[in-house]
């Protein structure tokens, strides 16, 4: 069951961009732990001859024309999704911290 | 009004003017109202199947699905009307266009009553797991209705909806719809576009339908497939009719302990239908369908944490925080088993896994046309039963999800009831492409038991 640490939840938990709780944390170890034990089963089958398969039906780069065919959403449907819009734009939390310039 | 079951009676009588689409709507309607505690819908679109029941009744054409009512899964997106797959991240969400396969229905004539309540991005196989509530099973309300298309399945069983959309990832379509007694249909990968449908895991993401019978499924397959220039998975199959004698096969390894008693003899007293119409069963092994599960489990929440990857509450919808425990489980899931130094182990693993689960059954295919089996290990179980296991509750996934795998279409279809009332069923799968040779095989059962569609109430 110890597979997974509370370490790892955290690891995964902020790469994933998840904020958990303490209680979050505290369920999802060890469902996540019993899960991976059992996922971790395929390790032993044999896969020496086996290419991966990430497609079922044959298909590979499937291409179009770089064409213009009709109109896509104008800027207000676009926007339409969110409250939070400044002159036309989405607004975006800032990615960069500590500015220099003020 | 006598409730029309399939889409030829509703068109017949709309054509016959015994009833007009205005009447449907206003019966279906009340229905729903009726039967709230369901739970099926998330939203109900009066105004609309009004307004397009009155274009209908304005203008008689004979449309392939005339006056159909249908219920689209909330994971379609409809515009205008909101759209939440399931989760609180998208409570609020109203779409600016509609998926190809809810315009296309629109074109051939159906009439949208609203949106199905369902597992919060088609996550789970109960219903259970959508953040609006449970669905309940209307068989038996203490019973879960499967998922994750749960309102969609609940919806056409109790006479909500003449018919509905589901997606398939991994059962979703033809579970429920085998927990509710209804037929249900998975198309191959890349027959229907997924476009305008919420991306669950993309290399098995299916779209898929409800009705009372195999013919309406496939008057809604005919609908609907086919290429639209924004799904580049779409193809178009051949389609062809199989001529000659049919063999179908029994998967030995599909009959192991852990299948409930009652499901087996259904299974086998549909079997016995066919081999006394003259097809011949065959007895055939897929050794490394037992590894199916895992290598869905680490493909399905991989492509999961991926395509939930975009809702950061900027564009559209609520911040990363409103996601649901299931959600974040599978997120979480996904994310470790393609994070650096795992990804070999456990995504490229099951990638190579699943070339071999394929193998089995492009080898079998060359001795059978189809295969029967379960669709599930037990009939419906009870609400709550599972909700604490998540490992517990992938498991009833075991003999659909290989369906997906290999990107195979599969028909659930109900055979009756267990002791305890609860419907019963069995499912048939064939090679890629082979929808009408599926359809026929279903048509066939259902002539020959002469199956009559009942609604609970």
């Amino acid at each position: 069951m110890a597979r997974l640490s509370k370490a790892d939840v955290l690891y995964v938990a902020k790469l994933a961009k998840l904020d958990l709780s303490e209680r979050e944390i505290k369920e999802f170890l060890p469902q996540l732990s019993s899960i991976v034990d059992h996922i971790s089963q395929l390790g032993n089958v044999d896969t020496s001859k086996s290419e991966p398969t990430s497609q079922t039906t044959g298909l590979e780069n499937v291409f179009r024309g770089d064409d213009v065919t009709e109109s896509s959403l104008d800027q207000d449907s676009a926007l339409s999704g969110t409250d939070n819009t400044y002159n036309g734009y989405f607004k975006v939390p800032a990615i960069l911290e500590g500015r220099t310039d003020k | 009004m006598n409730l029309p079951l399939t889409i030829k009676e509703t068109k017949e009588g709309l054509l016959a003017k015994k009833f007009s689409a205005v009447e449907l709507v206003d019966e279906y309607l009340t229905r729903i109202e009726k039967n709230k505690n369901l739970n099926a819908f998330l939203t109900v679109s009066d105004d609309s199947a009004y307004k397009k029941a009155k274009l209908i009744d304005g203008n008689l054409q004979d449309l392939p699905l005339l006056g159909a009512v249908v219920a689209h899964k909330d994971l379609f997106l409809t515009k205008g009307l909101r759209t939440t797959a399931g989760s609180k991240v998208l409570e609020a969400y109203v779409p600016e266009y509609s998926a190809t396969c809810v315009e296309r229905m629109d074109t051939a004539g159906c009439i949208v009553i609203g949106k199905t309540n369902c597992d919060a991005w088609a996550h789970g196989a109960s219903g259970e797991n959508s953040d609006f509530g449970p669905t309940l099973n209307p068989w038996d309300n203490n019973f879960v209705p499967g998922g994750s298309s749960s309102g969609s399945a609940a919806a056409v069983a109790s006479g909500l909806s003449l018919i509905s959309t589901g997606t398939d990832t991994g059962g979703s379509v033809r579970e429920p719809a085998n927990f509710c007694g209804v037929v249900g249909f998975k198309p191959t990968y890349g027959a229907v576009s997924r476009y305008g449908v919420i991306a669950m895991a993309s290399s098995l993401d299916s779209v898929g339908s409800f009705g009372h019978s195999v013919t309406d499924v496939e008057s809604i397959f005919n609908a609907v497939k086919g290429p639209d220039g924004f799904d580049s998975t779409v193809t178009n199959g051949k389609y062809a009719r199989r001529k000659g004698k049919i063999k179908i096969g029994i998967p030995k390894e599909y009959f192991i302990t852990g299948l409930n008693k009652e499901v087996e003899k259904s299974v086998m007293e549909a079997s016995k239908v066919f081999e006394n119409e003259g097809i011949e069963l065959v007895e055939i092994s897929l050794p490394n369908t037992k590894y199916a599960i895992d290598v869905y489990y680490i493909i399905q929440p991989a492509e999961v944490s991926s395509n939930l990857g975009r809702y950061d509450g900027i564009r559209y919808g609520n911040g990363r925080e409103t996601f649901g425990a299931e959600a974040k489980r599978r997120i979480m899931l996904g994310t470790y088993v393609l994070s650096a130094g795992y990804y070999d182990a456990y995504y490229l693993k099951a990638q190579k896994v699943r070339s071999k689960i394929i193998s089995d059954f492009d080898k079998i295919f060359e001795e059978v046309d189809a295969i029967l089996s379960p669709v599930a290990p037990t009939p419906a179980f009870k609400l709550g039963e599972k909700m604490n296991d998540p490992l517990m509750m992938y498991l009833s996934d075991v003999y659909t999800v290989s369906a997906n795998l290999v990107g195979i279409p599969g028909l659930a279809i109900p055979t009756g009831f267990s002791k305890n009332k609860l419907p019963l069923g069995f499912q048939l799968m064939g090679p890629r492409f082979s929808e009408q040779t599926l359809f026929d095989l279903g048509k066939l059962y259902q002539k020959l038991v002469n199956y009559k569609p009942v609604l609970p109430f």
